[in-house]
């Protein structure tokens, strides 16, 4: 006797006093058991009866990894990383987390194919953490692209880093390119410009012409953003006639763009314009600034409406001077180079504003002699510290050599408190001068008595940024020393950790870029518990 | 013969970490630093390990078996000591832990651990084990009567109380939620049912798990049903269903009487190891495989073997994932022998291979026999050949590489397995259930790998 499944839940639903299956007699109770029976009969025979499912339609293959496997010691070190707990800052044990963007970007450099089952860890660590993304991706390769294809959770990759692979790709057989670029979601059209604006510029600026007028406003403000890459003189026609779009954001940054190319005509306007408010008197520089901001500077980028708590005329001058070639400056002050031009007095305050505007233009221009002679000489410890603009910056310009030897300069005599940016601005791993600079600092701090965690941020760079060869010398500051007399109760403990950590950190970088290398591990010592 | 120049891998060594905590710990010390007096000889590896303390810990491995041994206090199992000692050993003879001598060459305190292990060996392979006392028999037999008894009153409750549900039908059950259940498994816990006890609280939670649930909830129930009738109804069934029965209600049998019965010697391969925790118990499920007397297509034999630890602490046996070995078992008596009693192994050196597999159909056939001899199977192990992971829009596949066959899979993506696969088929060992198949181990090239959980 064979009773229909569904005909056997839907009695035992409702209960055999209410209801019975087909074929099912007696009381309730006899009923309740002729029913368990059944259904017993009925689930061994659909559980031992099953029959093979029809398969789904079938993923794709992965394309193959050309590239060598993890040596074994770093897949280990990746995959205690990608399964570690995000343990903060604490403790002298290092903090596995923040070492990640590093080993990625290793191990991308070094072409080495992450084992397959760490795959879905990395994804998700690129997922939460979007400073990851560039370097996880590409360490991930194909097969993490065929994976995030089958995960909404990873799309990520396939806008970000598989956009970018898709484009590089794309980029390069012109048919493909054209699909790409007429079809393609929003973000790999944004990745392919910008790929196709990296190899052939001129190429990239036709692809966007041709549809420039059917785009979205804020479509076209990024993809105006994308011809930051392989910028040229090429480009002023089609920046000159973007001064026209009918979005202001657009507008202004067509405006940016030109006046970042010292030959433009843009350029030459915002040079008239600001060589009629500013001249060189035989007192030093005199500054008239404009009375209105007409319909012309409008047209080329002036904001009229300054930020509130702004005098309107400054906030002119200051977008006039931003947008000017610096090179007319040399031509207007006589022939004086960019040093002698930072050393002219300038009249009635105006000094601020326009050494302000400067610095935003060298960094605009990339202009390295101009941002050389607006930082000057680090300042010396005498004297209180006066930045001038945004030094972080105006460093950024500079080659990492002289930009290092700069900030050592500045960390030796001022202290760690305000070198947080600069140092970040510096190439890593520090050069040996700047290192040294630094824990020479962070000494002179411990003896002054204050807690280590007012140096948080800057340990944090030193634990990621310092040569791992600087570890011994670190090491020797660890040792416990007596409390300064007029120091905060402990902090001699604190420090000697903070020391520690900073030092085991070093030491398993050393450790990690070895195992990077390939290369048998025999390092001198690791972190003990 | 240098037998431990085959040296397991990290994964392998890291594979019989206890916990994730413990993985992380033993990574951290797998460096030199810490290390002294370190050396493999024979099946022995050693060394010391630099503590907190003055004196340093002691650690010595036999990959024999395998067994460890370490002085300092954790009560984790390998501590995290061996397992560094073992993935510093994993690096190769031309690692930290340099080519090994011979036997007999171990360090002194190595050498006489080892003896004393051989020794116990020996002795417990020369001397069956006795049987108990005739006096004690007398009194044993008198209990299990008793216990009989009582099994009986709960399994004829248990019938009364599910009829009763039925009558009544399962929609109510929905509204008074699992606490009818938690009343009748306590009842048969008194019963001295522990198996009825665990399926009747399963079937409580079926009730609020929302989804199919009648459907499932009468699959389960009816399940119950059968093996209570099973048991009253014991006299007329065949032997070995009969010791599936009292198996599945909770009668179990001491590990040292089956070992003392007829045993199987092979040479085995440790295919899964995997642990599931609840609040009292931490239970380790170990799936061996012996491909060797398996008929064309490797269906050969397939042996369970638990182990148990108190809530938080690690189940002390711990194999290597993938590796062979030659142990004697013996199964518990069922009419689908699986689970089985551990007796003396020792880790083969050769490396292991790839075991071979069969299709979706044939996999899916040996399932339906097996549960024609033991309806409440709940984990039917199979090595499945040439397998692809294809995700589905409910739920995920294993397909046959070569045919349109498929099976669903039981629980969440398994992203790890298809990330192996890219794919391209594989090799994967999976147990069956009701609710689809679960995919333990896999074998994208020669390396096993674990994907689950």
């Amino acid at each position: 006797m064979t009773v229909a499944w569904d005909d056997l839940v839907g009695s035992a639903l409702l209960g055999t006093e209410r209801r019975r299956p087909a074929g099912i007699v007696g009381d309730a109770a006899e009923a309740a058991e002729g029913l368990l029976d059944a259904a017993a009969e009925a689930v061994v025979r659909r559980r031992a009866g099953v029959l093979p499912a029809v398969a789904g339609p079938r993923p794709g293959q992965a394309a193959d990894d050309p590239r060598p496997p993890l040596p074994e010691a770093a897949a280990r070190r990746l995959r205690m990383m990608l399964t570690g707990s995000g343990r903060g800052r604490q403790g002298a044990a290092p903090n596995l987390t923040e070492l990640l963007p590093q080993w990625l970007a290793v191990a991308r450099q070094r072409g080495w194919a992450v084992p397959h089952a760490l795959l879905p860890e990395l994804l998700d660590a690129a997922r939460s953490r979007t400073d990851l993304r560039a370097d996880a991706l590409a360490v991930a390769g194909p097969r993490a692209l065929w994976l995030a294809a089958l995960n909404p959770d990873w799309k990520f990759a396939l806008r970000a880093g598989g956009g970018a692979v898709g484009a590089a790709a794309a980029a390069e057989d012109e048919s493909a390119r054209a699909r790409l670029w007429e079809e393609g979601l929003f973000a790999e059209r944004v990745a392919l410009l910008t790929a196709v604006r990296r190899e052939d510029p001129a190429a990239g600026l036709d692809m966007l012409a041709s549809t420039w007028r059917t785009e979205r406003a804020e479509d076209r403000l990024m993809f105006m953003d994308a011809l930051r890459t392989g910028l040229s003189p090429a480009d002023e026609p089609f920046l000159e006639e973007a001064l026209a779009d009918r979005s202001r954001n657009v507008r202004a940054t067509a405006a940016e763009l030109l006046s970042a190319l010292p030959g433009s005509a843009l350029a030459a306007r915002m040079a008239a314009r600001a060589r009629s408010c500013v001249s060189l008197t035989a007192e030093g520089i005199a500054v008239e600034a404009p009375y209105e901001c007409d319909a012309a500077m409008e047209r080329d980028g002036v904001a009229p409406k300054p930020p509130s708590g702004r005098g309107e005329r400054s906030w002119w001058l200051g977008q006039l001077v931003d947008a000017a070639p610096l090179s007319m400056w040399t031509e207007r002050f006589g022939g004086r180079s960019p040093e002698e031009i930072v050393a002219l007095p300038v009249l009635d305050d105006w000094q601020p504003d326009l050494h302000a505007s400067w610095c935003r233009a060298a960094v605009r221009q990339r202009d390295a002699a101009w941002a050389r002679a607006l930082l000057g000489p680090p300042p010396d410890g005498s004297g209180p510290v006066t930045p001038v603009g945004d030094p972080a910056k105006l460093l950024s310009i500079l080659p990492a050599q002289e930009r290092a030897a700069w900030v050592a300069r500045f960390v030796a005599a001022h202290g760690l408190s305000e070198a947080f940016q600069m140092l970040g601005a510096c190439a890593v791993p520090w050069s040996p001068e700047l290192g040294r600079a630094v824990i020479d600092a962070l000494d002179i701090a411990r003896d002054g008595g204050s807690y280590p965690w007012s140096f948080s941020g800057v340990m944090g760079l030193a634990e990621r940024c310092l040569d791992p060869a600087a570890a011994d010398q670190v090491a020797l500051l660890s040792a416990t020393t007596e409390e300064s007399p007029g120091g905060s109760p402990g902090a001699s403990a604190y420090w000697s950790e903070a020391f520690q950590r900073l030092t085991s950190t070093l030491r398993l970088r050393a450790l990690m870029l070895q195992e990077l290398s390939g290369a048998p591990t025999a390092p001198p010592e690791e972190i003990m518990e | 013969m240098e037998e431990t120049e085959s040296r397991w891998t990290a994964d392998q060594v890291l594979a019989l970490a206890p916990d994730a905590a413990s993985r992380k710990a033993g990574a951290k010390l797998a460096s030199p630093a810490p290390w002294s007096g370190t050396g493999a000889a024979g099946t022995a590896v050693w060394g010391l390990c630099k503590g907190s303390g003055s004196k340093p810990y002691q650690t010595a491995v036999d990959t024999r078996g395998p067994a460890f041994r370490c002085t300092c206090p954790s009560r984790k199992f390998p501590c995290k000591h061996a397992l560094a000692l073992l993935l510093l050993w994993s690096e190769g003879s031309d690692g930290p832990i340099a080519a090994a001598g011979r036997a007999g060459e171990e360090a002194e305190w190595v050498a006489e651990w080892i003896a004393a292990r051989r020794k116990k060996e020996e002795a417990a392979a020369a001397e069956p084990a006795r049987p108990s006392a005739p006096a004690d028999a007398e009194a044993a037999r008198r209990r299990a009567e008793r216990r009989i008894v009582r099994v009986e009153g709960g399994a004829a409750e248990l019938e009364q109380r599910l009829a009763d549900l039925l009558r009544g039908g399962l929609a109510g059950a929905d509204s008074a939620g699992h606490r009818p259940f938690e009343e009748t498994a306590a009842r048969m816990v008194d019963a001295q049912a522990p198996g009825l006890a665990a399926r009747v609280r399963e079937l409580g939670s079926i009730v609020t798990s929302g989804g199919d649930w009648p459907s499932r909830m009468l699959e389960e129930t009816a399940l119950l049903h059968l093996l209570a009738r099973g048991f009253l109804g014991r006299e007329g069934l065949p032997g070995p269903l009969v010791d599936t029965v009292r198996s599945r209600i909770g009668f179990t049998v001491d590990s040292a009487d089956l070992l003392a019965g007829p045993t199987v010697q092979a040479r085995w391969q440790v295919v899964a190891q995997y642990d599931t925790a609840d609040d009292r118990l931490t239970t380790r499920r170990i799936w061996l495989h012996d491909g060797s007397g398996g008929s064309a297509g490797g269906a050969g034999r397939f042996a369970l073997v638990l182990d148990f630890g108190a809530a938080g602490r690690a189940p002390q046996l711990a194999l290597p994932l993938g590796v062979l070995m030659d142990a004697e078992l013996a199964y518990h008596p069922s009419a689908v022998p699986l689970r089985a009693a551990l007796g003396p192994h020792r880790t083969a050196p050769e490396a292991a291979p790839v075991p071979s597999g069969t299709a979706i159909g044939a996999a899916l056939d040996s399932y339906g026999a097996a549960l024609a001899d033991d309806p409440w199977l709940d984990a039917w192990p199979v090595l499945l050949g040439d397998v692809v992971p294809i995700p589905g829009p409910d739920r995920w596949q294993l397909a046959d590489a070569g045919s349109q066959d498929a099976v669903p899979l039981a629980g969440p993506a398994p992203w790890r397995l298809a990330a192996l696969s890219g794919g391209h088929p594989l090799t994967v060992f999976a147990e069956l259930t009701p609710m689809g198949a679960r995919p333990l181990t896999a074998w994208p090239g020669p390396a096993a790998t674990a994907v689950f959980p």
